[in-house]
């Protein structure tokens, strides 16, 4: 790739910031070359939000309609899944898929949903919502 | 507590810790040089490993082996530790770090608040180097990023001990002794030989020149087999691998590019300066690729010819591997 042809297609993945590439110059030397981004990386990490956000609108419905608890929207939310989040919490797989059960949810102590929110980064009221 | 340190860019985030460490320690490596001598060129494609659901691929080793080559072949001693205990893994990086000297540290990309939000997935394996601390915030050098940044105790705490694949146990690493003056020239050949043998030589069908054959194959199946929407995911998964943050562009290939380019130089070996040019036409084929894969995901419509397509592309990107590989496989001091 020549310097002057690196892509600069920038969709603000980078947040103003910007990665490097590297890139020949006229006589073929290489050095680094700052890039935006480029289309098909733009369009590939987009499609792999779209199916994160996907999961997410899935899992919020099935909590308002009473079927899972807000565990389950959390789990989406953070890209997590019920082993790698009894993971965090030393629990059984067995002990966290319990608690996707609304009913049981309900049940949990207020240290067992401190353990919860801290993995998720959040107080114990936003554990329970899905916003 | 503050170090003068040298930050500099990187496309990816080991080659350029290493190379940032080692040049507080006065061993000046460019990037390239540190992914060549580390033998970092690969080429996997393993569909029966999911990764996020979709079928994995990569185009460089394992995390970890750039930095592990890299010493052994260059004689540098590295401290390097993983811990149980969060809190004493901690403490521990304050206690390097109050002898002034810098650190190198593995995180998950998820839990660093810093980096922008689009890239933050979980990525257990980045190289970060920690070169001081500011009250209860410690002072980084991320490779990747244009400049330093600060993190608070906490959160560096929180990506050091990430869990799932790969994660890192609160690995960190520093130089305990690297040697004034190191002999560059045994190492690239070594470096060049064991690439060349990677792509070359692995007797399974999924890895080097072999395992881009079996990619091109694969995928012209999947038309048949999986649903547009399944495809189309599962195109944009390679070209994730291929060209997002870390690889430099092209999957490491340019990367390579460069450092058979440097490695000329120190070798006195011609030769090499025109491998390097054919390594970067080769990078711009794997470019079309992502680029024209990229394309049939944007449109949302794959066709038996456009998937074709891609998979000629492959074939061909496997038979300039192939060409260049023999010829530095030959390689000699």
């Amino acid at each position: 790739m020549e310097k002057d042809k690196v892509p600069q297609d920038d969709e603000n993945v980078y947040e103003n910031t910007f990665k490097v590439v590297y890139a020949v110059d006229k006589d073929g030397n290489y050095q680094k070359v700052p890039t935006k981004g480029w289309e098909p990386e733009n369009i590939a990490l987009n499609q792999a939000w779209e199916t994160i956000h996907e999961k997410v609108s899935e899992a919020r419905k099935l909590v308002e309609e009473g079927k899972v608890s807000p565990l389950a929207y959390h789990i989406e939310k953070d890209m997590l899944s019920p082993a790698l989040l009894a993971d965090y919490v030393g629990w059984s797989v067995k002990k966290v898929k319990k608690h996707l059960d609304p009913k049981e949810f309900a049940r949990l102590s207020e240290s067992e949903l401190q353990q919860y929110a801290y993995v998720f980064r959040i107080s114990t009221e936003e554990l329970l919502k899905t916003n | 507590m503050e170090l003068t340190f040298e930050h500099n860019q990187s496309a990816h985030c080991e080659n350029g810790a290493v190379s940032n460490l080692l040049s507080f320690h006065k061993l000046k490596l460019s990037e390239p040089m540190i992914f060549g001598i580390g033998s970092g060129l690969f080429f996997a494609f393993m569909p029966f490993i999911k990764v996020n659901g979709l079928p994995g691929s990569s185009y460089r080793i394992l995390p970890g082996w750039i930095f592990k080559r890299v010493t052994k072949r260059l004689g540098i001693t590295m401290q390097s530790q993983t811990f149980r205990d969060q809190d004493k893994a901690m403490l521990e990086l304050d206690n390097v770090l109050a002898k002034g000297l810098p650190v190198g540290v593995l995180t998950s990309v998820f839990y660093l608040p810093y980096l922008p939000k689009a890239l933050r997935f979980h990525f257990n394996a980045h190289n970060i180097v920690v070169f001081g601390k500011k009250g209860d915030s410690y002072l980084v050098s991320d490779p990747v990023l244009d400049t330093t940044v600060e993190i608070s105790y906490e959160d560096l705490k929180r990506a050091r001990f990430a869990k799932g694949t790969l994660a890192p146990k609160g690995k960190m690493y520093y130089p305990l002794n690297v040697p004034e003056r190191v002999d560059l020239k045994p190492a690239i050949v070594k470096g060049i030989k064991k690439t060349a043998k990677d792509m070359l030589g692995i007797p399974v069908p999924f890895f080097g020149i072999k395992g881009i054959r079996y990619m091109a194959r694969t995928i012209k199946k999947w038309p048949t087999k999986v649903s547009e929407k399944e495809l189309i995911l599962r195109l944009g998964q390679l070209i994730r691998m291929q060209e997002e943050i870390g690889t430099g562009g092209a999957g490491f290939r340019f990367i390579f590019a460069a450092f058979l380019q440097e490695s000329a130089v120190v070798l006195q070996q011609d030769w090499l300066k025109e491998v390097a040019a054919e390594v970067t036409e080769l990078g711009d084929r794997w470019r079309d690729f992502a680029f024209a894969a990229g394309r049939i995901c944007k449109g949302r419509a794959a066709t038996d010819d456009s998937i074709n397509i891609l998979s000629e592309i492959l074939m061909e990107c496997a038979d300039r591997e192939e060409k260049i590989f023999k010829k530095l496989k030959q390689i000699s001091l």
